[in-house]
This record gives C-alpha cells, structure tokens and sequence, in this order.
C-alpha cells in the first residue's frame, strides 16, 4: 500500500462512474454473450479505489517482484477488472473493446496475463484467497513488503474452502492480506437470504482471528477510511464492503435477473445518460 | 412424456440444461422420492417452476458443490433419489473426491448432473468448459456416465436415471437451438448404444453433440462414396461392449467423435476395448486437444478444434484413404 499515485476523492468518483459506462460499452459489444453487470457495478467503488491510490501498481512494471497483488477471486466481476485495467492504462480501450471476442484474451471470467495486470485465472469461486494466503506467506518469508489484496463476493463465501483460507491466514499471521468482501447480497438464485445467508461476516471473520472492517462499498471515502484504518498488527483484515448489485442505473439497482444479461440499445442509452448526469462525466 | 416431433421442435429451442429442468418437473410427481439439489443453479437449470411446486423435494445449498455431494450421499441413503447439480466442471471436478468417497464408495443412489458442458460455456472459458468430467466419472467404479445426444434424448436420460438404481453422471451439452436428432419415441436404455445409420466403410461413434455432427459428416461422405455408419454411444459407461464387439466385427475403421479431451473419454473407452480384446479395428478419436484453448461463441470454438460436420468429414475422409 504504497501507491505511486494517489487519486482524490472527486477524482475516484469520476473513476468508478467512467468504469461503469466502459462496463456498459463492453456489455453492449457483447451482445448476446452478455455480461456479469449487476456484482460489476457493485464492485466498481472498490475497484477504483484500489487502482486509483490504495495500490502499489503501475502498467509500467506489471512483473515487478515488488507490486502488490490484485486477486479477483469472484472471477465473473472480470468486466470491472478490465475496466480499471483500462482506466488505469493496463490495458488500451481497443483492447479491452474485444471483450468476448473469439479467440481474444478478455474472457467473461479472466485469464492470467500478467503483462496486462492481471493476476489469476479465475472464475471458479472459493480459491482466490487461497491464493492470496500464498502469495502473502510468499511475500513474508522472502521479505519482500508488497500487500495482497483479495476481491471475494458474499455469495461465493458459501463455499468452504474461502474458511479454509481464512484459517490459514489467520495462523500464519498475514497481516500483509487485506480481503474486501463484495457484500452486495445477491446470488445467481436470488437473494442470498433466501439462498444461504451468512449471518454476521464480521463475527465469522473475527472468529478466524481476523480484524473485520466495515464500509459503504459504493462510497469511495468510506473505501478509503477502511484501507486506511487497516492495522500490521499480525492479523489479516477484512473490509466487508456493503454494495448493491447494479449499483449506478436505477433499473439495475437491487434488481435479481442483472446478475448476468445482455443489454438493448435502448438500455443502453438509457443507462448512459443516468451515469454520464450522476458522475459529471 | 409425449415424444413425437412437435416437442422434438419445441425442446431443441430451449438449451438442454432448460429442457432437463422442465422434463424434471414434469416427470417428479410420479416420484416422491425423488430429491432435488441445486448448488445457486436453480435458474441455469430450468428448476424455478419445480422449486415452486416441490419445495418438499427441493434443496438450494447455495455455492457450496462439495457440501452438495456429501449431503446428497446421506438423503440418498434415506431411501431417496437424488440428483444433484451445477455447471459440468464444478459438479465433476470441485467435489470429485467427495463423488469417489461418498456418492461412489458407499454405491449411493446420487445422479450428479453436469450442465452445459464440453465447449457451450463459450466465452466463459476454462473455468467454465466441461473438458475432462468425462474422464474422471469413468474412474469411478460403479458410476454410470450418460451424454445425451439432442433434448429428446436428455428426456430421456432424465426419466431413465429417475429409474435408475446406482450413482450415475448426466452430462449435458449444446446450446440455445440444439440440433434434432430424434424426432420419434424409441427405445432408450443405459448401456445400449444406438445404431442411427447403417454403413459399410467406417463407424462413426459419437456422444453428445457430436452425435448430430456426425450424421452430417456421413451425409457429407456419403458423396465421396464412404459409407459410414453413426451410432449414438449415449452411455460412455458402463460402455455398450457386445455392440461394440458387433462394430469392431463388421467394420475395418472405427473412428469416434466427442467434445471432450482426447484423455479419457469415449475414444479413450473405446480404445481400451480394443486394446483389452485385440479387436482388429483401427480407431481415431476426434476430441479436443489437451490444451486450456481460447475463448468464443460455441460455433468457433467447435470449428477451432475440427468437430464441425465438415471438418469431421474430412478427418474420415483422410482416414479411409490412407
């Protein structure tokens, strides 16, 4: 967490909002392949901050020893990765606009490239903070000082092997992982209180030794107040970040059937204009 | 349920993921002890209108593919059926060892069912591609591996497994719009292979989707004067040897046609039939490459890997030529 550049907070509100329209871009180049929209839009506040100043990274040095590691354990939230990636100039719009193409890299769930930003092949939920886990003990044992930052959603929480990772982290003292729980309260069924709830992250999280922080996921002061709130004190942390799925266009907002979907031209614009007059962009 | 051609019609629009949930909810209510478990899936699989009508029968776990398994074992020896399902390569290869340990040691009455498997994810990738689900269910002993061939036919694996005593594995291919291949009742039965054209020169033997493909394929050969005959080789196990002692018999080349990894799966079955008994036939396996490949719609990534009726034909072609 010693970023080369530091966004301010209008600038990281622009930021999210210029991700969701590039969101809507890919969304719409998808056609009928469609795209994970709704936890992409919830995401997006978490994404910008990480990118926009929480980060060590920089597109200049992607294989640098030293950067901090971004692992999107919920692989379907890809369309916002490649968002920041190309708001950030990881990747160029040209690129990131063949989005689903045959035989492109930019798949809905990512692949590794680490020439592009992009850490982990991902898209089978539960192992990213495994893998973070790793790559903090990794990071400690070679003395190296970079941070891992871990994206997992509330609803991919259900699988066990996330608690596996949990425990792991907690015995081997990683407070070099910083976890962000994408709590937007919806699965591909529905509503994760209909489906699994987990009742209290926080004391799931604190029962595994770690420090669990809470946050506005879709405010980006609030974002910021946790990263910087977060403590070496030989535990993990979790920022359990409160979003809604679709977060940014109101027929989206909070609405079970964005999950995953393909967008009208008439969607399209509609949704536009809503961002483009919310984020003065 | 009516087979005949207008639902032939009316099921190949849907995707047979869709169609397996629909014929579910249909066919239950002559089977209350019939057990539905979903991992998050319940949409994916055409599910909500039995989740709505059997909520005594149905079970959403969330995503949680291994806990799936290991509850789905113990209802299963309550005295239930149980299918229990997700995407192919979560269902077959995230809770594999609980399938061997539970649902395959203690023989119990589970149908694991994979959907959208082979290459129909698409521009999901890797992740998200049934590759080797065939492989690894063959490795258990006492599993039943079934890969329908069109929506008609997952009808008809759907009624058969929930008359199915035993684990088994349901592996659904294709996408919205599958191809026909059957269009009238007939007999379907596990571990019966399917004669679908008589031939002289060649055995097509194919599974899933590709068993469309290769009806094509033959059509297609048919003008450079091969005859080649396509069978239908739903169950890749238990594998249907006298049928196939029968091909490897009459005809000099046997070739096989799946969207699967080149390991393990029906060209790997059939080869250690051949291999086993020393049957005089020479085989090729068309399948996928052992490879993690590129992404795209399921028409390109069929073309990309030569399983498109064409390319087929011309594999053959080459082949019986040589």
């Amino acid at each position: 967490m010693n970023p080369s550049f530091r966004l301010n907070e209008a600038a990281l509100r622009r930021l999210a909002g210029s991700m969701r329209l590039d969101m809507l871009d890919m969304m719409l180049h998808a056609g009928a392949n469609g795209a994970h929209i709704g936890g992409g839009f919830s995401a997006a506040e978490i994404l910008a901050c990480l990118y926009g100043g929480v980060m060590n990274v920089s597109p200049e040095r992607t294989e640098d020893p030293e950067r901090d590691r971004f692992i999107l354990s919920k692989g379907h939230t890809a369309l916002a990765l490649y968002a920041a990636l190309c708001e950030t100039g990881f990747l160029t719009r040209e690129e990131m606009m063949r989005f689903e193409d045959n035989g492109c890299h930019l798949a809905t769930h990512c692949y590794r490239d680490l020439a592009k930003g992009i850490e982990i092949s991902s898209g089978s939920l539960g192992l990213g903070l495994s893998y973070g886990a790793g790559a903090a003990v990794a990071a400690k044992r070679d003395g190296r000082g970079y941070d891992c930052f871990v994206l997992l959603g509330d609803g991919e929480c259900n699988e066990g092997s996330v608690w596996e990772a949990a425990q792991a982290a907690a015995r081997f003292q990683l407070d070099n992982l910083i976890a962000i729980v994408d709590v937007n309260r919806q699965s591909l069924d529905g509503f994760t209180e209909d489906v699994m709830p987990i009742h209290s992250f926080k004391t799931v999280f604190e029962g595994f030794g770690w420090d669990a922080l809470e946050a506005d996921g879709n405010d980006v002061a609030s974002l910021q107040n946790a990263f910087a709130s977060v403590s070496r004190n030989g535990k993990p942390t979790v920022i359990l970040a409160q979003t809604a799925k679709g977060k940014g266009v109101s027929f989206m907002e909070n609405i079970v059937g964005w999950h995953h979907a393909s967008l009208t031209q008439e969607q399209y614009d509609a949704a536009r204009r809503e961002l483009e007059e919310a984020y003065g962009i | 349920m009516e087979y005949n051609a207008r639902n032939a019609m009316a099921w190949s629009r849907l995707s047979s993921r869709i169609v397996f949930g629909n014929a579910l909810e249909e066919l239950i209510a002559d089977h209350p002890d019939c057990v539905v478990m979903v991992a998050d899936v319940a949409k994916s699989s055409g599910l909500l209108g039995l989740r709505e009508k059997y909520p005594n029968q149905f079970l959403n776990v969330g995503i949680a593919e291994t806990n799936m398994i290991a509850m789905a074992t113990a209802i299963a020896q309550t005295g239930k059926n149980v299918f229990a399902l997700t995407f192919a390569p979560f269902a077959s290869m995230r809770c594999f060892e609980a399938i061997r340990t539970y649902v395959g040691y203690m023989h119990a009455n589970v149908k694991i069912v994979g959907l959208a498997s082979g290459l129909s994810m698409g521009v999901g990738g890797n992740t998200h591609f049934g590759l080797e689900d065939i492989a690894l269910m063959r490795t258990v002993p006492g599993m039943a591996v079934v890969s329908p061939a069109d929506c008609t036919e997952t009808v008809k694996a759907v009624e058969a497994a929930l008359n199915y005593e035993g684990p088994m594995y349901l592996r659904l291919t294709g996408v919205n719009g599958n191809p026909i291949v059957y269009k009238d009742d007939y007999d379907f039965e596990i571990g019966k292979g399917i004669c679908l054209r008589e031939g002289t020169d060649v055995a097509v033997l194919a599974s899933g989707m590709m068993v469309n493909e290769s009806l094509r394929a033959a059509r297609l050969l048919s003008k450079a004067e091969i005859s080649a005959a396509v069978y239908d080789f739903h169950t890749v196990k238990p594998l249907d040897t006298a049928l196939l002692e029968e091909i490897c018999k009459k005809f000099p080349r046997v070739v096989t046609v799946e969207e699967h990894s080149k390991i393990g799966g029906l060209g790997a079955a059939v080869s250690e039939f051949i291999t086993e008994t020393g049957a005089p036939a020479k085989l090729r396996a068309i399948a996928l490459p052992d490879a993690f490949g590129p992404i795209g719609s399921y028409a390109y990534l069929q073309e990309l890997h030569g399983l498109t009726a064409k390319q087929i034909a011309e594999t053959i072609e080459k082949e019986c030529t040589l």
